[in-house]
């Protein structure tokens, strides 16, 4: 055994041009980042705002920037997967097999568990304690230790391509291709530890944000007075806590089985294969519900918002809410219709695989509902919801369709699937975080984005959406299975050439969103939010100024009902003044803590370390991390105080500007 | 009690807090729920997680549990006398544990760490007989690799030990911690966190010697 | 969190108005009595004939989740008080996944096995 367990220098990808490059450039970027950061000074304030940071509207910005980099890495693999197609017609195309498989278990791993799982629990993060009215999670120090766990695995993610590679037997490890014996390489084991690390920062939060919702809401909002966004939350994170574990305990028994020679799944001994698949989908089915209630939250606060009308049957959305949640338990078996659970049983999970549309129908009906009758204002916010809804329910009859049993064994693992899948996800969870993102901006950042490129990006994505995924449903009838390196069927070259020209404009898109950026921080003196409510918002998080103060609020709102802002700010209207300020108090808010980052370092040491079996630095990281934890119990002084003086003086200066508003008739 | 609490109390027996009624802390008019509360419930959610982890391993245990391959079956493995030590020194442990949290509850630094030394001599009891049977096991061959039941086996129970283990070493920071800096309000929500997390062990030990070791040696 | 809160959970021992029966020795050795009662029950089970012998299996699983029930009520004090109330509610949540989980991937794995003759005995 040497000393640096199966770490050699053939893991870096000399002989590979492509990795090679992509890798050198990537570390050419960072290098240059971090210089950038050191020559201007920036370290110590990024230090004690950001990676210290225990603040809650920190931490979701921080997995909002990791989801969105994630984001971009993972569609750079799509246009590589889609472009490699289009050429692969009896032709090897320009990516050898193993790069290919690499590429498309790297997207999928990439996209759902580092880009969607960041983005929506970033999303979460920041607005969920604003709404609530609260200044802050449960437990604010475990939510960066979640964050940065979180960032442990995308980095080691990235890490494989340049030292090692990464899984290629797709972005669930099936066995028993991903056992020992047939994926001898470390590339396996990488998937395993980027997501088995990341995987206990998700269960973190899950946790954090249940105690949150229901410990901790400001005085007088009982259940029924949260908002919509906080209530997809608390079931998406109560199915984080049931789902997760499941992912954890089967990815160890896959590990223990390509480490320590166990029998869960191999060939031999008795081993059954069938059984990773059952486990792991009893967690994958949850993982998209996870995405896509939180998804539907922040359409029903922008669907409302921007028709200047309450959220229609707001009773019936939580019982809808709450009903996905439970049955999203009880369809995975539609994963593998075709692996031999036989009449019986597929009929059962094919007919609660229908039944589960039933909610999301509930939510449609009263998103139009809620839009009927209202004034509607078109803003990009809205054009994502819009074209969520319109490309949502064909998206999810086909899923309905593909869970019929007799159809999922024509159309399993085909091009049809593929395109299922993207078509919810990419209506669903991506619709809504361009959605969210443009909607709560101005409160994060304190200036609205730029509305003209922020529509171009939209329309971009809309239509490149279609023209991309719509090609591949023909092609699942045509017969073309998923995951192909190459083919050499004529029929299906038209609509590869034609999904590859979509994913272009998908990259206009994308493209469009970092100008969007780049310009609305160029113009944001023009785009400034003064008042902190630039959309005439009707929940809590409006009410605070923007950027919010680290306490959110100077005094915890008191909640009477329903949209707690908005009847706060109508008889502000009414009676043209603000209401009176009670006295203000010292506020203890809890200290910022490195915790988080240290643990996660030592979580890199460890990942690494089992990686390429280098069983010292396993240990040592091990001591590291127990120590961390040991020293963060043993500190004294958990929590420091913001004097009145210092609140009053912030809480002041906002409540002029909305006194000024007021009486100046604008909207707030 | 007031005519309005009197009334509260008809309409709402179990103050599930109706309509933004209940003043109680935690409970929608009351605002945010006292420190001790947010914390026992975020741990027990936690523990409700640890739980399904233990759900898969004991699913994988049952279908796993017939594939013996060539190596030995459950009946020619399980010593139910060992297990009926483990047992017993387990739900001591659990009861020493509930003693040790009196002793805290009382203030009582000499008392708490007695029990506590108590709990954690019981613990590490069970831990030593369960090494010995892995060791025996695989000394003998019929180690986790030998079949899919022993790996199941030997996964399920070596995972609670395990937990254990973790508990044990918890249990000594613990002590330290009571002893460096007494009864703080955050090192008691500690503790109370970590008698729910000794407790717990043992309920999934009741699960694992009725379900694996009893069963086991029935069918 | 304001100091207001601070101070009250110096004064309070373990929070919440349910947790002032924590600090009694009989509910815990009324609990540990249970507990050995049911353990003893359940080594019983497995040695007498007195029990229909395919009905073992369910006993045992009956007087497990008994067990169980004791630890929970005894040593780990969940009520339905109000600030508990959630907490039991959590676990029912558990319990369904829990039953879910375990329950689901017998049955498949059973008609899976069925169907597909996996070799679960020595050649």
């Amino acid at each position: 055994m040497t000393l640096f367990g199966k770490l050699t220098w053939s893991a870096i990808p000399f002989n590979q041009p492509i990795p090679l490059i992509a890798a050198a450039i990537v570390m050419v970027v960072i290098l240059g980042v971090l210089v950038w950061v050191t020559v201007k000074g920036w370290v110590p304030y990024l230090w004690k705002e950001w990676i210290t940071s225990v603040d809650h509207k920190h931490i979701g910005i921080m997995y909002c920037l990791l989801g969105l980099v994630m984001l971009m890495r993972g569609f750079i693999d799509a246009v590589m997967m889609r472009s490699q197609q289009a050429l692969a017609f009896h032709s090897e195309g320009y990516l050898p097999p193993e790069h290919y498989d690499q590429i498309f278990s790297a997207h999928g791993t990439i996209m759902i568990l580092f880009a969607a799982m960041p983005l929506i629990i970033g999303l979460m993060n920041f607005v969920v304690p604003l709404q609530l009215g609260v200044r802050d999670v449960a437990f604010p120090t475990l939510n960066s230790v979640s964050f940065w766990l979180t960032a442990t695995g995308a980095l080691l993610v990235n890490v494989s391509l340049v030292v090692g590679e990464f899984s290629r037997v797709g972005w669930l490890p099936f066995p028993p291709l991903s056992e020992l014996r047939y994926s001898p390489g470390v590339g396996v084991d990488y998937y395993l530890w980027a997501v088995q690390i990341s995987g206990i920062g998700t269960l973190l939060t899950g946790i954090n944000f249940v105690t949150t919702i229901l410990k901790t809401r400001a005085p007088g909002m009982t259940y029924l007075r949260m908002p919509m966004f906080c209530w997809t939350a608390l079931a998406a994170c109560l199915l984080i806590i049931a789902a997760f574990p499941v992912l954890t305990a089967t990815l160890a028994m896959l590990t223990l089985d390509r480490y320590l020679g166990f029998h869960f799944f191999t060939n031999e001994a008795g081993g059954n294969a069938m059984m990773f698949m059952n486990l792991i989908w009893a967690w994958g089915h949850p993982e998209v519900y996870i995405l896509i209630l939180p998804s539907f939250g922040i359409f029903s606060e922008v669907i409302s918002t921007f028709s200047a009308k309450p959220l229609f049957g707001y009773r019936s959305m939580v019982i809808a809410t709450l009903f996905i949640c439970l049955v999203s338990f009880c369809v995975w078996l539609h994963h593998f219709f075709t692996m031999g659970a036989g009449g019986d049983v597929n009929a059962v999970f094919g007919i609660a695989t229908s039944i589960i549309a039933v909610g999301t129908g509930v939510k449609m009906y009263n998103w139009l509902f809620t839009m009927y009758g209202g004034r509607i204002r078109f803003a990009t916010p809205m054009l994502w919801s819009l074209g969520f809804m319109v490309t949502f329910i064909t998206g999810g009859m086909t899923g309905v369709l593909l869970g019929v049993p007799p159809a999922d064994f024509l159309l399993h693992n085909s091009m049809f699937l593929v395109a299922h899948f993207h078509h919810v996800i990419m209506a669903g969870v991506i619709f809504a975080v361009m959605a969210g993102i443009t909607y709560w901006f101005p409160k994060a950042f304190g200036f609205r984005l730029d509305e003209g490129w922020g529509q171009a990006a939209f329309w971009f994505a809309f239509v490149g959406f279609y023209v991309t995924f719509v090609p591949l449903y023909i092609l699942g009838f045509l017969g073309m299975t998923r995951r192909l390196q190459h083919y050499d069927v004529p029929e299906w070259t038209p609509w590869l050439l034609l999904s590859a020209l979509g994913t272009f404009i998908l990259l206009c898109g994308a493209v469009c969103q970092i100008v969007q950026l780049a310009v609305s921080i160029r113009r944001r003196d023009a785009l400034r939010d003064v008042t902190g409510d630039p959309w005439d918002g009707r929940s809590l998080e409006w009410a605070t100024p923007s950027p919010p103060p680290t306490f959110n609020f100077a005094h915890l709102p008191h909640v009477e009902n329903l949209e707690a802002y908005w009847n706060v700010k109508q008889r502000a209207r009414e009676e043209l003044r603000l209401d009176r300020a009670a006295p203000y108090e010292d506020l203890e808010m809890p200290r910022n803590s490195p915790t988080g980052f240290v643990c996660a370092f030592f979580a890199t040491i460890i990942g690494f370390a089992l990686i390429w079996h280098i069983w010292w630095l396993m240990i040592l990281g091990l001591i590291g991390a127990y120590a961390t934890f040991v020293v963060f119990a043993w500190r004294d002084v958990p929590e420091y105080v913001i004097s009145a003086e210092e609140v009053a003086r912030i809480d002041s200066a906002n409540r002029a500007v909305r006194q000024e508003a007021l009486l100046g008739g604008q909207p707030s | 009690m007031s005519a309005a609490d009197a009334a509260l109390a008809l309409r709402d027996p179990y103050h599930v807090g109706h309509a933004g009624e209940s003043q109680a802390r935690g409970h929608g008019a009351g605002g945010p729920a006292s420190k001790a509360v947010i914390v026992g419930y975020g741990f027990w959610l936690f523990l409700l997680s640890d739980i399904v982890i233990f759900s898969c391993l004991f699913a994988a245990y049952a279908v796993l549990a017939q594939a013996t391959a060539d190596g030995p079956s459950a009946k020619q493995i399980f010593d139910l006398n060992r297990v009926a030590f483990e047992t017993a020194c387990l739900l001591a442990s659990s009861f020493f544990c509930g003693m040790a949290s009196i002793a805290v509850a009382r203030r009582s630094q000499l008392w708490t760490q007695i029990w506590l030394v108590v709990t954690g001599l019981l613990g590490l009891a069970f831990l030593l007989l369960e090494v010995s049977e892995f060791a025996a096991l695989y000394a003998r061959g019929d180690g986790p690799t030998r079949s899919a039941f022993l790996t199941g086996f030997f996964t399920l129970v070596g995972c609670h030990g395990l937990h254990v283990s973790a508990g044990l070493l918890w249990l000594g920071s613990m002590m330290a911690q009571l002893f460096a800096k007494g009864f703080r309000a955050d090192i008691r929500r500690r503790f109370l966190c970590f008698t729910m997390f000794w407790h717990f062990l043992d309920i999934i030990w009741v699960a694992i010697f009725s379900l694996v070791y009893l069963v086991g040696t029935k069918l | 969190m304001t100091t207001d809160s601070e101070r009250a959970d110096e004064g309070d021992d373990l929070g919440g108005d349910s947790e002032a029966h924590v600090a009694k020795v009989s509910t815990y050795l009324i609990g540990l009595a249970l507990a050995v009662l049911l353990t003893a029950a359940s080594f019983w089970a497995v040695n007498t004939h007195l029990i229909y012998g395919p009905g073992i299996p369910v006993a045992l699983a009956t007087l497990a989740v008994a067990q169980m029930g004791i630890h929970l009520v005894f040593f780990l004090h969940l009520t339905t008080a109000p600030d508990n109330l959630n907490n039991a509610l959590a676990l029912a949540f558990g319990l369904l996944i829990v039953g879910l989980i375990v329950f689901g991937s017998v049955w498949i794995m059973a008609h899976m096995n069925y169907n597909l003759m996996a070799m679960t005995h020595p050649m």
